[in-house]
């Protein structure tokens, strides 16, 4: 689950990281408010949507009076906002931060993230901040610092001044920095974040008043932790995701859209990436990924043929079960019903094996129904693919 | 031989008494595991499947000598459920639940350092040594035996090569699904090096999917260590980046993510490859012709 970068900052607030004083605003008198409250003479307006580029895309703008607070928020809010994150469509903005504008003197990165090979919280750091750190990795690989945490220890001071001396930060800001990097550690660890991205850490004030000040953090949580998360649950905006992944989710269902014909109804992750794969190979083009996982009712199979049909384009369902701790005479009794209740007019491709696997084509046979039977994966495949093709 | 399980581990299962957990302990005595007991917190003292229900892990390893723990503890508990086990001196636990926290993992991982005990999965379907011993929710009637050694990250998927390996006169030795978390117990070069050192395993797949560096890691080791020829499959060529493909760790972050790259890369390291995952049964019979490796 992601988060705004508002959130993101009240969030690490209250773990004790400097961030800019400001505040959301939902309309622009409400962000011409927030501006004059917050005082001084220059603000930045920038739009809160869960993709990243927004300043490229023209998602972030500097102002230097409250009228044009009002005028770049009235831009914003209601338009939709291409980056190269949110694909053609855009994303709507309907929330605005408004913020002091900061005198920035530099940018550094800072980052934690869940590392698959120590599988352990890692810290990353660079002396860039302000671009994507993939594109640093690239050019200046040298400028990559990285340095893991052991879980039973935690971060402890000397791997952050360590840190902080390889990123140039010194003098009054290396105890900063190490205060910093372990608030963002503690605020990680213990909202059961996946990764937590600050980019950039500026550098800000005058020569005897200099300070660290996150200017933008991007947050991921684990969507399997979020029972414990109560805080963190409360932010998510619906807004942000695909209302019919919302919708299949809440069905215990995983759906992914895709811009293929095919339809596809298949029981674990693997198989479903494979079944994806197979009609690829015969020429076919998916259109949707869809997981009903495991122990899935009759229900379930009903409302996951609803959710993918529900998607106009599709011309065919291809149904690929390997029950194992599914059961076939469960999902074609869902099938059934599928049928009955959703007047299902498109072919139904069904594969089916494993567990119950007898039972599960003996229900389908005596249906009455017309369901177009594959013994095995590359024959469901390629049957599911001539029937698009006519 | 084997690897991790065979016919002489003692199985217990932790969360025994629980629906699915009864299903495939009677699935699991069927094929000729020897299933000792279980644990459900509470209910020590009683018996459940004519076997000793226990309130601790250790307990039910003092009673019973059991070395395997099948636990089938749900998500929110599993964390503390494989560290019991492994206290209680548990060689090999499994754990098959699929959303487990990862910062749950992360301290389970460092929990386990310097302990003799593997874990297996989560989010798996198990183990099983045909004939011998099932640890998992897979159906067991589409194994048979044979010299063939299985690892993937895809519960469903294994089944899937594996049937088309059994269609055609294939058995294996072992099937260890390391599950579909990107934090996990056992990765794929443990397994590896598991059936390099079995002498029954002649042949090994290894099936992986789209995220994370493991597999091109694997295929990296298993050039350097490995006798016995290695077939590869890697699902989600289709799979857009930036997506979660339903497994926690299935995520294209960059082009090393893909599943092309990931095959293209075992291909480089002289391993073979199967590139459509209806073809994995037919890609190791080949290679075993190629290698002179008998049929069983």
């Amino acid at each position: 689950m992601n988060i705004h970068e508002y959130q993101a900052k009240e969030l690490l607030q209250s773990f004790g990281v400097p961030v800019p004083s400001g505040s959301v605003a939902y309309n622009s008198t409400q962000a011409s408010q927030v501006a004059e409250e917050l005082g001084g003479n220059r603000w930045v307006v920038k739009a809160q949507v869960h993709a990243g580029g927004r300043g490229k895309a023209g998602g972030v703008k500097v102002v230097s009076s409250l009228d044009e607070v009002k005028k770049a928020a009235d831009a914003m809010l209601g338009s939709r906002l291409i980056t190269h994150q949110t694909g053609p469509e855009g994303s709507l903005i309907q929330r605005v931060l408004i913020e002091q504008a900061s005198t920035i003197r530099d940018e550094l990165y800072l980052g934690f993230i869940i590392d698959r090979a120590s599988q352990r919280i890692t810290l990353i750091a660079s002396s860039e901040g302000g671009m994507e750190i993939e594109e640093v990795a690239k050019t200046h690989p040298e400028k990559i610092i990285t340095e893991i945490v052991d879980p039973a220890i935690g971060l402890r001071d000397f791997q952050c001044r360590k840190v902080a001396t390889a990123i140039g930060l010194k003098g009054k800001l290396m105890p900063q920095a190490v205060r910093v990097m372990k608030a963002i550690y503690r605020c990680m660890r213990d909202n059961d974040a996946l990764q937590a991205e600050i980019n950039p850490l500026a550098i800000v004030g005058g020569d005897d008043d200099l300070r660290l000040m996150v200017l933008d953090a991007k947050f991921n949580f684990d969507d399997n932790a979020l029972y414990r998360q109560k805080t963190i649950t409360e932010m998510r905006d619906l807004q942000e995701e695909d209302p019919k992944e919302v919708e299949a989710s809440g069905h215990g269902l995983n759906y992914i859209a895709l811009d293929g014909n095919i339809g596809c109804i298949v029981n674990g992750a693997g198989l479903a990436m494979a079944s994806l794969d197979a009609i690829t190979l015969h020429g076919g083009k998916p259109a949707n990924f869809l997981d009903v996982g495991g122990g899935a009712s009759p229900e379930k199979v009903t409302n996951a043929c609803r959710i993918v049909l529900e998607d106009p384009n599709v011309q065919c369902i291809l149904v690929n079960i390997f029950a194992g701790i599914n059961r076939c005479d469960w999902i074609a009794k869902g099938l059934i019903q599928a049928c009955d209740s959703l007047k299902i007019k498109v072919p139904l491709i069904v594969r089916l094996a494993g567990t119950n696997v007898e039972e599960g084509r003996k229900i389908l046979k005596e249906s009455g129904l017309t369901f177009i039977t594959a013994e095995n994966l590359d024959s469901a495949a390629e049957k599911a693919v001539a029937i698009v093709k006519g | 031989m084997s690897v991790f399980v065979n016919k002489h581990s003692k199985v217990i299962f932790q969360g025994f008494t629980g629906e699915h957990a009864t299903f495939h302990a009677r699935d699991a005595i069927s094929i000729g595991t020897q299933v000792v007991g279980g644990v459900t917190p509470g209910k020590g003292g009683t018996t459940h499947l004519g076997l000793p229900v226990f309130d601790t892990v250790a307990e039910a390893v003092a009673a019973t000598g059991a070395d395997v723990s099948a636990v089938f503890v749900p998500p929110p508990f599993s964390a503390d459920a494989l560290m019991e086990a492994i206290d209680a001196g548990i060689k090999v636990a499994v754990t098959i639940a699929d959303g487990i926290p990862i910062h749950d993992m992360v301290q389970v991982q460092r929990y386990r350092v310097g302990k003799d005990a593997i874990i297996i999965g989560p989010n798996t379907p198990g183990i099983i040594t045909p004939g011998e011993c099932k640890v998992g929710i897979m159906p067991s009637h589409i194994y048979r035996r044979g010299n063939i050694g299985i690892v993937s990250r895809s519960g469903t998927l294994n089944y899937e090569a594996t049937e088309q390996m059994t269609a055609l006169g294939l058995g294996i030795t072992t099937s260890v699904g390391i599950g579909g978390d990107p934090v996990n117990g056992t990765d794929f070069v443990t397994v590896l090096r598991a059936f390099e050192a079995d002498p029954e395993t002649e042949v090994v797949v290894m099936i992986g999917e789209i995220g994370g560096p493991q597999e091109v890691a694997a295929a990296r080791w298993a050039k350097d260590h490995m006798t016995k020829p290695l077939i590869g499959f890697v699902a989600g060529v289709a799979a857009p980046a930036g997506r979660r493909m339903g497994h926690a760790g299935a995520i294209i972050a960059s082009e090393a993510d893909t599943a092309s790259a990931k095959m293209d890369a075992m291909e480089a390291l002289g391993h073979y490859v199967a590139r459509n995952p209806a073809h994995i049964g037919q890609t190791v019979l080949e290679a075993m012709r190629k290698q002179g490796i008998a049929i069983r």
